[in-house]
């Protein structure tokens, strides 16, 4: 077996954003508070005193500029990483975004692309009130010309960045922050990671979690739960939210004729919703029971620890949800 | 797909007798279906071409599904048969049902804003079971309505039916398929008509004895002067006698349904048949009151032998008017009949039995038939009911006009 290290998520990213700047010269670091701050949540700490200001770049406080900026440094040439600092922010660039970085292919009939890749950080957790906690990812899913990535593991976190700069189009990859501190092993040395295909987590027979990002700990810790109940869990990590693989999940539900759906996201309109519906379409006479969703609340997330809680979903939720199905 | 009969809900395909592009009259049998009481040959009721044959061999069919369409004269069928291979076409827009919200003046019901989902109440017909279960349920040849749920929201799930499957067969499965019990199914649909018979249909009960001598006297003079194979029993004699005498009381020719009476179109007797190996079916004979005897003698032959082999023809099955049993030929002296619903009465008879009998003051000996009526109170009255067996008297005493 080959040597494992021991690391937490942040570093992993930190890796990540290290293991692209030294493999390709156009890959430069561009957001608020990325070089001298060393991020607002550390994850690019020492990069600046590595690799200069010409490739670790603080931006003024205007996501709509700098964002800009990025997709334009795409256009002629370079591959720029531009974190935007939570996804609420992320609203101020989304004209950049969806009007410009998703559609400009379309629009110039294939002869502008543009490689540019987006962090933010997304979710609930960390008592950071409701203009800093919420997750968005969906409503970026809903978007033609985007790749939505959600890195829920070390080795995804670590190796997801560098095969999303390799994407000739616009990638946003979503770090849950409540993931930052998770700490696990890995192996020593990077290994490649796609940005194609769900995994399944954990195998089981009786009914599918499907879930992705900042929720997937909470599905693997409810399908302990569950086993314990005498329920067999298989846990599908999505990873990649645009486009959903559909084979693997239309896959397990086949198997397990059951899925609950454990999404962070508001219910109306959401990414769960259009999971089910893909659920209902493709494996409708495969389903013994209605498919099921975990939800955060329809709220804006508060402030207040114990309501932040009870506004996400959280492994009780998860498990109650998920033998109510199973009855 | 043809009711053929009150009591049936589907029938099996079994195979078309004809071909796309070929002419069809009316009355021609243009194929069979399987039901509980054996394979019907199905007559068309419109002339015209057959342009699509969509029921296939081994489908369950409920009742009033289309099977096939038919190009009516002046049609072209191949016309007919591309328009069904294309999709439906969209029909006119509906007009949209207004929402609360566009009720001016009404306000919207007060909701927890996109929370839980709104339950929707079961309609009660409908066997609520999962997708996957009701596919498992037909690979393992479960009835779903026999089964009962205890999943989620009282819902059969894949568990239940295996369960059902499990608890139905025997441990060792003795051959391999068996096909199916027809016996079975025909002793199922003889107690669901029965029991639904004496359930709704408040009988009244009625029974005269009948001098047949001077009858019986009569059709030997008539089989003495014609070929033998033109020779009547008196069995039908009986039938012609009963649909004529109907002519007097037509509230007990027709059917009782959705709370009224609604006469027959004609006097299609049904009549009786016990089947080889078990089991009953009463096909009809149409319009006895107009039929000579010879023909109705040929048309009762033909039923018999048709009923005995399983070609009973749809037409045949689905509208006999009344019902005629005898059960002379075992000896029974008085038939008391349970009315076959949706029908209102039933004429029962029984064997002819040489009896002391007073004509004029003096006793005679002669051959009497006990004739019995069970009718539906509902639509007729004990009065009604005595007044068609003094008229079979009357007739059976006439043999001459039952010629």
């Amino acid at each position: 077996m080959s040597a494992t290290i021991r690391i937490n998520y942040r570093e992993a990213l930190r890796q990540g954003l290290r293991e692209a700047l030294l493999r390709d010269e156009r890959v430069f670091l561009m957001g608020e508070d990325v070089g001298r701050y060393g991020g607002s949540y550390a994850v690019s700490k020492g990069l600046l005193e590595e690799f200069g200001e010409e490739r670790i770049r603080d931006a003024p406080l205007s996501e709509s500029a700098f964002v800009g900026a990025g997709i334009g440094a795409a256009l002629n040439g370079m591959r720029p990483i531009v974190e935007v600092m939570t996804v609420n922010f992320s609203l101020l660039a989304l004209d950049q975004i969806m009007n410009n970085a998703a559609t400009l292919r379309h629009m110039s009939g294939g002869q502008l692309n543009v490689p540019v890749v987006i962090r933010m950080t997304t979710g609930a957790g960390r008592q950071l009130a409701a203009q800093h906690s919420h997750s968005l990812e969906g409503w970026y899913a809903h978007i033609p010309g985007l790749r939505i990535v959600t890195p829920a593991t070390l080795e995804d976190a670590r190796g997801m960045l560098f095969t999303a700069l390799q994407d000739p189009d616009p990638v946003l990859i979503f770090e849950h922050a409540s993931l930052l501190n998770v700490e696990g092993e890995i192996a020593a040395e990077p290994r490649a990671v796609d940005i194609d295909y769900a995994a399944v987590r954990r195998e089981g027979t009786d009914l599918t979690l499907i879930t992705y990002g900042g929720s997937l700990m909470k599905a693997m810790d409810a399908a302990v739960k569950l086993a314990e109940h005498g329920v067999s869990a298989e846990v599908i990590d999505l990873r990649t939210l645009r486009p959903l693989d559909d084979a693997t999940i239309v896959a397990s539900v086949v198997k397990t004729h059951r899925a609950l759906i454990v999404d962070e996201g508001w219910r109306s309109g959401g990414l769960s919703a259009e999971i089910m519906a893909r659920i209902v379409e493709q494996a409708f006479y495969e389903l013994d029971a209605p498919p099921g969703r975990v939800c955060g609340a329809e709220v804006p997330v508060p402030y207040a620890k114990h309501l932040e809680d009870a506004a996400i979903p959280q492994v009780d939720g998860i498990v109650a949800a998920a033998r109510d199905l199973v009855k | 797909m043809p009711s053929l009969g009150a009591d049936m809900e589907d029938g099996t395909f079994t195979e078309w007798h004809g071909a796309p592009g070929q002419q069809v009259a009316r009355g021609q049998v243009i194929c069979v279906v399987e039901t509980q009481k054996g394979a019907i040959d199905v007559e068309i009721w419109q002339a015209g071409t057959l342009a699509k044959l969509i029921a296939a061999p081994g489908q369950k069919i409920p009742v009033g599904q289309l099977m096939a369409l038919v190009a009516t004269e002046g049609e072209d069928w191949k016309a007919i048969a591309a328009a069904a291979a294309e999709p439906p076409p969209r029909g006119a827009p509906r007009p949209e049902r207004p929402t609360s919200e566009s009720v001016p003046g009404r306000a919207a019901p007060a909701v927890a804003p996109g929370e839980a989902p709104v339950a929707v109440p079961a309609t009660p017909s409908r066997v609520k079971i999962s997708p996957a279960a009701r596919r498992r349920a037909e690979q393992l040849g479960v009835d779903v309505t026999t089964v009962k749920p205890s999943g989620m929201h009282a819902a059969i799930s894949i568990a239940d039916v295996e369960l059902a499957a499990r608890v139905a067969k025997p441990p060792v499965q003795p051959t391999a398929a068996k096909p199916p019990d027809r016996q079975a199914a025909m002793r199922d649909a003889i107690a669901a008509a029965m029991s639904r018979s004496k359930r709704e249909i408040p009988h009244y009960y009625l029974a005269s004895g009948i001098n047949a001598e001077r009858a019986i006297s009569w059709l030997e003079k008539r089989n003495e002067a014609v070929p033998i194979g033109e020779r009547a029993l008196f069995a039908a004699l009986e039938l012609k006698a009963v649909a004529l005498a109907l002519r007097e009381t037509p509230e007990l020719n027709g059917f009782y349904q959705a709370g009224s009476f609604r006469p027959g179109a004609g006097m299609h007797l049904g009549v009786a048949i016990s089947l080889r190996g078990g089991g009953l079916v009463a096909p009809a004979l149409h319009d006895v009151d107009r039929m000579s005897l010879a023909d109705l003698m040929v048309q009762l032959k033909e039923l018999l032998r048709r009923a005995r082999s399983g070609q009973l023809r749809s037409s045949e099955m689905s509208d006999p008017t009344i019902t005629v049993t005898n059960l002379g030929d075992l000896g029974v002296e008085t038939v008391f009949g349970v009315i076959y619903p949706p029908q209102v009465a039933l004429v029962g008879l029984g064997r002819l039995q040489m009896k002391p009998w007073v004509i004029d003051g003096a006793i005679a000996p002669g051959r009497v038939l006990q004739a019995t009526l069970s009718a539906d109170h509902r639509v007729s009255d004990g009065m009604r009911g005595a007044r068609f067996l003094v008229e079979l008297d009357r007739l059976l005493q006439q043999p001459e006009i039952l010629a």
